[in-house]
């Protein structure tokens, strides 16, 4: 047993998991879904939750179903379940596209897509989806429910909108319109290495131009976030690889790159300029 | 029937492994767990170590008789210097252990090491060797004038002379960063004490098993014969487990002062920071070419950091002096100057790493080699051809025999395998497109399966080199051959009972190879320097002909026939070119229950003794590679070798030894490096952090084998473990050098991560 002691409580629903977290939250209780961010950190003694409320064992909550035009995702939907297409459409393509890059066989038969959000890391794939196309949380805790936007959920270095008392028992992300384009794009130093940058576009061909573009980027700032300059410049344009390249250029100029000895901001940009390109690229086959 | 070495049989230990069936040193119960504290700074001294209340903790005062790991070299000014097995007042580097905690479970004591409090005053940490080695720098050791541990240097006659005349100068400055061996087992530990012999039976992960005996019994006075030292299955070693690990000591020390049994098992964490590192080096090289690009004379300047202690038993100079007689590699080059250091640091100590200091030796010389090339403006085949040792047997100018080997026909074959020729047409049509591609050679030699006389050389008290088998036919037929070298995962038990059933004419197996136990295999000097095959393998051969004799004596008595004229094959032993057999079962049964029928002592025992002067192996890997210019990724299209380890015993455990060896040299090349920050903090603490080769990195790896049966080994069989390792880096770095050449780009330093080849490339503009 490589972590400190802590008190295990193994949830069997919802409620009894959120009423355990508002309980124990302010003596370090946490929520344990898939592990493969909390258990490896637990291990290095980095985190030493108090208590962790298991909520793996709760019914229902790996439910992933399209309601009406969202994808819902359950607390406990396994990054692997989106291998196969999880959705028909444009949707389904991405997310197994993007899936792909996470991890190893095994992290991704752990790990939950909602465990990636609320461990927000900057690198964390799920994340730059949720940035890009606006996703939305559904957050249990003691004073209710509530739905938090995409947009103000990432505030920080694996740091979220979602109290310490507050459970994200689902996640819920916008269909992709029939026709939609997307491409995506990672560079890490190995495959499954966490990303030193990596991008997201989706748009709609209309009369031969691009309308409604997306160009999200992520692991390169502190969070992933849409960069509305690149979508300015491809908006209206026919997409080609001139036009990409000028959104790419773009991209890179807009981010402020994390530091880090490993990966030197010029070096972080060119990486950004290159997934931007590439996944645009990509967007075409 | 055809031999049985040679032939690419599968290995005979592989079906308990891959089963579960193995016995590996943390399996075992004890009725103790072990964690050791460990300091979290980097230099400083301490103040008071304050355990938790009732928790069972041991400090160097608690073990105040046992002495200090110190290793020792009788040559080249070496200072040898002193490691207590928990720290004695001083920490040196994160990790040290200081004090060591027993407890009923693995978690409780964690939990206890967790809240024992250590107070040290920090002093300001030395962390790297350029920084050691100059002027005013601290001192990491009080009795390390100027941090340096070792200084050798060498300079033949003529060398002045020779560059004063020479056409043409070359330098290259390379650095290799830091490594850790990472094998797949860290380390563990298990000793029990036994109350009615009053022995310690110590079960560790261990490449040397009679010489842990040795060593652990002189730190702490007990006589060897009440130790009694076992190395189950080991998953892994390359070298980083033939080191003496001080907490060997302490559980030893724990079993007889508890009188029971202890066990530790290191996790990895711990094994990144406080196990042994290698191979943390900056070399210096400069070549002297005639017109002709011939190479005329060589001076080299070796750096290594060293860490903060001596490993047992090769001592803080293991690098250095690998450097000063080997540099010159598989190159003709009668002038040669060297001077090698070794500073130390407040860092892990270094020990022997596959290759030990020659994969960084390799890469200064063929980087040389490349940019001389480039300056006489032909292509690095050519500049090879007009260097490489073609006569044998050579004496290098570091006075080094090299037997007779192929140094230019493995390249020539590499180079056809890869088609070098056309490989420029396309490389010129990729970089029209954009794409840059690179090819890179690395030729090497290797020396391997040296004896005493080679170790001898390097002033070591300890002098290794030879190895002793003792092979048994029983009564019933089958064979066992006790070792004193220690397989680890090589597949050696397999080729030695290939080896040995050629000479009885027996199936491999019905030979049981036993190793890795003190009480039951003879004194040896364990699995390490890519000797196992060369020596165990020669002395597996001279026991087996010994019992050959024998049973070709009782033959020729039962089957009423000359000796000389009996043939031992498939189970039997016949008169040749008659259907007249005896089965050998038949033959070992009477040789101890007829005993009184032979002129031959009864039985069928005999031991060998082997002590070979060593063998150079070589080889030659071309890599093909492709360099993301926008990314700096680097992709890895072929990875030829062409090589050349003598007569191969077992084609298939040959090739698995190239392609694991190339691994870790690709990893050595892109991917591993252990990062400490200036204050002496480990950064490379996890797998996370440190990144080993995947599968996903790693190319498919072809392979060609020429055979040179003229060599001193008695097998023809030459040392290969380490060449994989050894000759991988430098292909891949040169085939990135080559990638870069459009842009005037060069990278020296390994590895080439993202952030040095985007370095380089702005560099150049």
């Amino acid at each position: 047993m490589k972590p400190a002691p802590f008190t295990y409580h193994a949830a069997r629903s919802v409620e009894q998991a959120v009423a355990l977290l508002g309980a124990l939250a302010p003596e370090g209780g946490r929520i344990l879904a898939g592990g493969q961010s909390l258990v490896p950190i637990m291990a290095f003694r980095l985190a030493q939750p108090s208590h962790l409320i298991d909520i793996n064992r709760i019914p229902g909550l790996d439910r992933m179903a399209v309601d009406g035009d969202r994808l819902s995702v359950g607390a406990t939907v396994r990054h692997a379940a989106f291998r196969a297409s999880a959705v028909p459409g444009p949707l389904g393509g991405l997310l197994a596209t993007v899936a792909a890059h996470i991890g190893h066989g095994p992290i991704r038969a752990r790990g939950t897509l909602c465990g990636s959000l609320v461990h927000a890391d900057p690198a964390s794939e799920w994340c730059l989806v949720f940035a890009t196309l606006g996703g939305e949380m559904v957050a249990h805790g003691p004073r209710g429910v509530r739905t938090i936007a995409a947009a103000g959920w990432f505030r920080g270095i694996m740091t979220t909108a979602l109290a310490e008392d507050e459970m994200l028992v689902e996640a819920r992300l916008p269909l992709l319109v029939g026709g939609a384009r997307f491409g995506f794009c990672e560079q890490s130093r190995r495959a499954g290495d966490f990303a030193m940058a990596m991008a997201l576009v989706t748009y709609r061909v209309v009369d031969g131009r691009i309308i409604e573009p997306r160009v999200g980027i992520g692991g390169a700032e502190a969070v992933p976030r849409r960069v509305t300059a690149a979508e300015a410049v491809l908006d209206g344009h026919v997409p080609d690889p001139a036009a990409f390249a000028r959104a790419s250029d773009v991209a890179a100029a807009s981010i402020e790159p994390m530091e880090d000895p490993q990966i030197p901001v010029t070096l972080r940009r060119d990486l950004v300029r290159a997934s931007t390109r590439r996944a645009l690229l990509g967007s075409l086959q | 029937m055809m031999g049985w070495a040679g032939r690419p049989i599968l290995r005979l230990e592989d079906p308990a492994l891959v089963r579960g069936q193995g016995h590996f040193t943390a399996d075992l119960p004890a009725r103790f767990r072990v964690r050791f504290v460990r300091s979290v700074v980097a230099a400083g001294r301490i103040v008071r170590i304050m355990p938790p209340d009732g928790a069972t903790v041991f400090t160097i005062a608690d073990l105040a008789g046992v002495k200090p790991i110190r290793p020792m070299l009788h040559k080249f000014g070496y200072i040898p210097i002193e490691q207590p097995v928990l720290a004695d007042g001083i920490v040196r580097y994160v990790g040290d252990p200081v004090a060591v905690v027993v407890a009923d479970s693995d978690a409780a004591a964690e939990d206890i090491a967790d809240q024992v409090e250590v107070e040290i005053i920090a002093a300001a940490p030395v962390t790297n060797a350029r920084d050691a080695a100059a002027p005013g720098a601290p001192l990491v050791r009080a009795e390390v004038p100027g941090n340096i541990v070792v200084e050798a240097a060498i300079e033949t006659a003529g060398h002045r002379l020779a560059i004063s005349r020479t056409h043409r100068v070359v330098a290259c400055s390379v650095r290799s960063n830091r490594q850790n061996a990472s094998p797949l087992e860290p380390r563990a530990a298990h000793a029990a004490f036994d109350p009615a012999s009053w022995r310690v039976t110590l079960t560790a992960t261990t490449q040397t098993p009679h010489m842990m005996r040795t060593v652990i019994a002189d730190l702490l006075g007990i006589r060897e014969a009440d130790l009694r030292v076992i190395a189950p299955d080991v998953g892994g070693g390359f070298g980083q487990k033939m080191s003496l690990a001080p907490e060997f000591v302490v559980l030893v020390w724990l079993a007889r002062h508890l009188r029971t049994s202890v066990a530790w098992t290191e996790d990895r964490r711990e094994n990144l920071m406080a196990s042994f590192h290698a191979r943390d080096m900056d070399l210096s090289v400069t070549g002297a070419f005639d017109a002709g690009a011939k190479l005329i004379a060589l001076t080299g300047e070796v750096l290594a950091n060293v860490g903060a202690y001596a490993p047992y038993p090769n001592t803080a100079a293991v690098e250095p002096l690998m450097s000063l007689a080997e540099l010159p590699g598989p190159y003709d080059v009668a002038e040669y100057a060297c001077r090698v250091r070794g500073a130390v640091t407040n860092t892990c100590s270094s020990a022997p790493y596959r290759g030990v200091a020659r994969p960084a030796l390799t890469l200064a010389m063929e980087r040389l080699m490349d940019k001389a090339a480039r300056e006489f403006g032909i292509e690095p085949w050519d500049i090879r051809r007009r260097n490489l040792v073609t006569r044998f047997p050579y004496v290098s100018a570091s006075g080094l025999t090299y037997d007779p080997g192929t140094y230019l026909e493995t390249m020539e074959r590499a180079l056809s395998m890869a088609d070098a020729p056309s490989f420029r047409a396309r490389q010129a049509v990729a970089r029209a497109a954009g794409r840059y591609l690179g090819i890179g050679l690395s030729t090497f030699c290797e020396r391997t399966g040296y004896g005493s006389p080679a170790f001898a050389a390097r002033g070591m008290d300890v002098t290794p080199g030879w190895e002793t088998v003792r092979i048994a036919m029983d009564p019933s037929g089958a064979v066992e051959a006790r070792i004193g070298a220690s397989p680890h995962g090589q597949g050696l038990e397999t080729a030695l009972a290939q080896i040995i059933a050629d000479e009885l004419g027996v199936t491999p197996e019905a030979i049981r190879v036993i190793h890795g136990d003190t009480d039951d295999t003879p004194y040896g000097w364990g699995t390490f320097a890519s000797r196992s095959l060369v020596i165990a393998g020669g002395a597996s051969l001279l026991a087996a002909r010994k019992v050959r004799r024998k049973l070709l004596a009782i033959a020729a008595t039962m089957l009423e026939a000359d000796a000389a004229d009996i043939m031992l094959d498939d189970g039997a032993a016949r008169i040749v070119g008659t259907d007249r057999t005896i089965p050998i079962a038949t033959l070992a049964r009477a040789s101890y229950h007829q005993a009184h029928r032979f002129e031959v002592e009864p039985g069928l025992a005999e031991s060998a003794t082997y002590d070979p002067a060593g063998t150079f192996s070589n080889a030659c890997h071309l890599a093909i590679v492709e360099v993301d210019v926008e990314t700096c990724a680097v992709s890895i299209e072929r990875f030829i070798v062409a090589e050349d380890a003598g007569r191969l015993i077992n084609p298939m455990i040959v090739d698995g030894q190239i392609r694991g060896g190339v691994a870790q040299g690709i990893a050595n090349a892109l991917l591993e490096e252990v990062v400490y920050t200036d204050a002496g903090d480990p950064l490379s603490t996890s797998f996370a952090d440190f990144l080993l080769p995947t599968v996903r990195e790693i190319p498919r790896i072809e392979i060609a084998h020429l055979q040179t049966s003229a060599t001193p080994s008695i097998t023809a069989a030459k040392g290969l473990g380490e060449g994989g390792a050894i000759g991988a880096p430098a292909a891949v770095m040169n085939a990135i050098n080559d990638a870069l050449a459009p842009f005037g780009a060069e990278i020296d330093e390994m590895p080439a991560t993202p952030a040095r080849i985007h370095a380089a490339l702005r560099e150049a503009g």
